[in-house]
This record gives structure tokens, sequence and C-alpha cells, in this order.
């Protein structure tokens, strides 16, 4: 588990950006956190990481949406779906091809009827206001053989220091 | 002339005529029947199947209910939305129209609630701008001509119709939020607290992801505050935003009306806002009757009319496009 701080909404972004480089087509990225943590934040990066130029947009009422990039994003949000049969009916294992890489909110939730491969990143909080702390752990061999990749790519949010 | 529309991007199923893109004939929508008492089936609450077990009683009700047999043409949404739900839709709609050798129209479902606000007065000055909310839209947009727009600005995080039902489900209100805020809103002060106006005097794009953190963070510092002031204090930030970047279009497009569409419109600060902002500047205001602020197919059918007038059907290899975007000039 890698834990990293973040100091505003774009330091979250910047964050996102640098993870998205670590990742492959076919990867899975579960997301959580409390409301307005920067679940969407986080993911705007992510997507500036693989390439994504359209602007991202939080998920919630539409469920999917994907964006074109170097790699395609799949951007879920299962906030509003109460039952793992509705996770299901979305079609998930359809979405997750090999151009794509998935990024799901809340995704612990999916976590039974997902991929047994994936990496958890849940935000959290700080103490001042646009502070945040997120939690990023490889789950599986796919992400576990990345280990030093992802702690390369986040260490300039683990040292401690202030951003150049 | 009419028109059979079908909606299923998102949660409802919906079916409805619609004669001449003006006169609702019948107008159907899966969660307000009960087609368990009346066809036995069951009716899960979102995602594809759920379509594909409500479609046909619901195609079926609304024929009978207008006394129509064969329609003279037949509109689905084909984007944007969920693909497995929009495919549901647009394939019944293309074997109707095949079946019955009726035209087949696809239909842009941001350009339907757009038509849902025009059924009652079709009678436009133009340039017009539309003001559309909705749960997984707010956007802002130039009415150039019927089927050509401009898109002004959006939202650049969540959309507002979002924001009200995070808010709500927050605040302990449950969901659907926006009728929850709305009516708990009537007892608060709007006053109360000084929410952020986000991005209100930058361009047209809004953004209300800050204002849902706000109030989180409100909420958690302030616990013993009347949760009927947040919602006032809440439901006033967003319409202010909404209404101020409406006006300004107006103004800078020198355009004679603006036209309130999508879920949210049913919001009733939005509309009073709305309409008396257009009353003080001398412009008109379309908005929408309640029933049609919410996903239905009339709106379909009166947007699928008035695109076979100006270009006529639509190829029956049209695709269901999840991300479709609205034709622009």
């Amino acid at each position: 588990m890698i834990t990293a701080a973040t100091k505003s909404a774009d330091d979250t972004r910047d964050l996102g950006a640098q993870l998205a480089t670590v990742a492959r087509s076919g990867d899975v990225v579960l997301l959580s956190g409390d409301l307005g943590a920067g679940k969407t934040t986080f993911t705007q990066g992510f997507g500036r990481g693989l390439g994504v130029t359209e602007q991202i947009t939080s998920p919630t009422f539409m469920l999917v949406q994907t964006y074109p990039g170097r790699l395609q994003l799949v951007h879920v949000d299962v906030y509003r779906l109460e039952h793992l049969q509705e996770i299901i009916d979305l079609g998930l294992p359809e979405l997750l091809d090999d151009r794509s890489v998935a990024l799901i909110e809340w995704g612990d939730e999916a976590a039974p009827v997902l991929p047994a491969e994936f990496l958890r990143v849940r935000i959290e909080f700080g103490a001042a206001d646009d502070d945040r702390v997120l939690h990023v752990a490889p789950v599986g061999l796919s992400w576990g053989q990345r280990a030093v990749d992802l702690q390369g790519a986040l260490e300039r949010w683990t040292s401690g220091s202030e951003l150049a | 002339m009419k028109v059979l529309g079908i909606e299923t991007s998102c949660d409802e199923t919906a079916a409805a005529v619609v004669e001449d893109g003006r006169t609702v004939v019948s107008s159907v929508v899966s969660s307000q029947v009960d087609l368990h008492a009346r066809f036995g089936g069951v009716v899960p609450e979102l995602a594809s199947r759920a379509h594909v077990e409500v479609l046909n009683p619901v195609v079926a009700e609304a024929l009978v209910e207008a006394g129509v047999e064969v329609p003279d043409a037949v509109a689905a949404t084909v984007g944007p939305g969920l693909i497995g739900a929009l495919l549901v839709g647009v394939s019944a709609a293309k074997a109707l129209a095949l079946v019955w050798d009726v035209p087949f129209v696809g239909v842009n479902h941001l350009e339907g609630h757009l038509y849902a606000s025009l059924l009652e007065d079709p009678d436009l000055e133009l340039p017009l701008v539309v003001l559309l909310v909705s749960g997984g839209h707010t956007m802002l947009i130039e009415m150039v001509d019927h089927g050509r727009y401009r898109l002004l600005g959006q939202t650049i995080d969540d959309a507002a119709g979002e924001a009200f039902d995070k808010v709500a489900r927050y605040l302990g209100l449950g969901y659907p939020g926006g009728p929850a805020i709305d009516k708990l809103a009537l007892e608060g002060d709007p006053k109360a607290i000084a929410f952020p106006r986000s991005m209100l005097n930058e361009g047209y794009d809004f953004s209300f992801s800050g204002l849902k953190t706000s109030v989180v963070r409100y909420v958690k510092a302030h616990p013993a505050v009347d949760t009927a002031d947040v919602a006032a204090s809440f439901q006033a930030a967003v319409v202010d935003v909404l209404v101020a970047k409406a006006r300004r279009a107006a103004f800078d497009l020198g355009a004679p009306g603006i036209c309130l569409a999508g879920g949210v419109a049913a919001n009733s600060l939005l509309r009073d806002a709305l309409v008396l902002a257009c009353k003080e500047d001398g412009r008109r205001s379309f908005v929408p009757s309640r029933a049609m602020c919410t996903d239905n197919a009339a709106m379909i059918a009166a947007a699928g009319w008035w695109r076979l007038q100006s270009d006529g059907p639509s190829p029956l290899d049209t695709p269901a496009n999840p991300n479709l975007k609205l034709r622009v000039v």
C-alpha cells in the first residue's frame, strides 16, 4: 500500500496523470472515497495521463462514459446501483476489453463481480480543506509486478515534501 | 402525422404518440404505470434487461391509449446514454418501422428535452438560448434553427441534477433528490449559508462539484444546522449560477428567448427565477410542463417529427451511439 498526499484539486489531477503512465490496456482501477473527496477530479487527471482530451465529467447519472485516448478510458460509477445484478447488467466484462482501462467509482461495491486483479485507490479528506490523502494498493499479480513503477510514479506525493 | 416515440437511454422505458410534433396523444413511462399488475411482468430498476422486459407492453399501451394501430413514423433515442439500454429501443424502433413500412428517425436525447419545452409553444423566434439541466447534463446551448445548435458551455464536473441528488442523499432526504430538496427548501432560509457560486462570472461553463463538497464540509462542521436552511441555501446557489449564465448568454447573443429543459426544469425556484429574469429583460421564456421535464418518449416523438421535416428519415443502419453529441452548426 502506498500513501500519498495532495494539496489541491490540481495536485490530485497531476497525481492521477502520473498514475496513468503505469496503466496498461485491460487494467481496472477501483476508486472509493466519500462524497466530495475527489474521485472525478482524480479521474480527470488519470484520463489526461491516458491522452484523453475530452472534458471528463461525473458518470453518476449515465453510469458509464467512454473517452478515446492513447488507451480508451471507460469511466464507470456504480453509486446509483443497489444490487450486484444491476452491475452485472451493465455488462462490465464487455467494457473491460484489451484496448481500454476501466476506472470504477464506488468500485468496492462491485468488487465481487469484477476481475481478481485491480488497483485500489481510496481518497480521504486531509487536514486542510483542499488536502487529500490517497491510499493506493495493487491487488493481484499484474499490478503487484508494477509496485516499483507505482512507487516511482507517486514519489512526489509520498515524500511529504512540498511540490517544486 | 402521428409519430411513435421510443425512449430507453437510461432508467426509463417510455413510448408515446405525438401528432405533428405538438400534440401529445399518449405518453407512457414504465415507472409510472403498474405494468406488473397489468402484464404480469417484473419491473427491475436499471439497465438494459429492464428495458427488454417492459418495452413491448409500454409500446402497446402507448398505441392503445392513442387509438393508433400503425403510426406514420417511428422515432427512437439513439444517444447519448447506456449502449445496452439504447440498443433495446433503437432495435425495436427499426424493427417496427420495417414491419409497418413507415420511416424510422433517430433522435438525440438532449434534443428531445429541448422539444419537450417547445411542445406547447413551438412558434420560435431564433436564436433561442437553451438551458438544459438534468441528472447527466448541464449545458447552455444556442438553438440556431430546428436541428442546428451551438454548444456555448457545459459542466466541467458534476451535472446540476447530480448535485441535487448527492446533496439530498447526504442530507438523508432520499432519492431522487431534486423534488426532496425543492420541497424542504420552502421551509428554509436561502440566505442562511453563503455557499459558493462557482464560475459565476467566468464564461458559460458550469462547475457544481465544489458546491457539493462545501455542503458536505459545512454540515460536518455544523452538525446542528437546520437541514431546511442547507437545502434552501444550496438550491439558491445552483439556481443563481444557472439563471445568471443563461441570462448573460441571451444578452450576449441578442436572443429573444430562453428555453429551460431537462429534469431539473421541474425545480420550482429555477422555473420562477428564470421566468422572472426573462420578464425583467423583456425576453420570452419557455418552461416545460412538469410531466415533460423528466425522461419521456413524447419529447422523442416531437423531436423526431421536427427531424423528419428538416432532414427526412434516418437510414436503418443508424447506430446507437452512447457518446452522441448535439449536431453543431
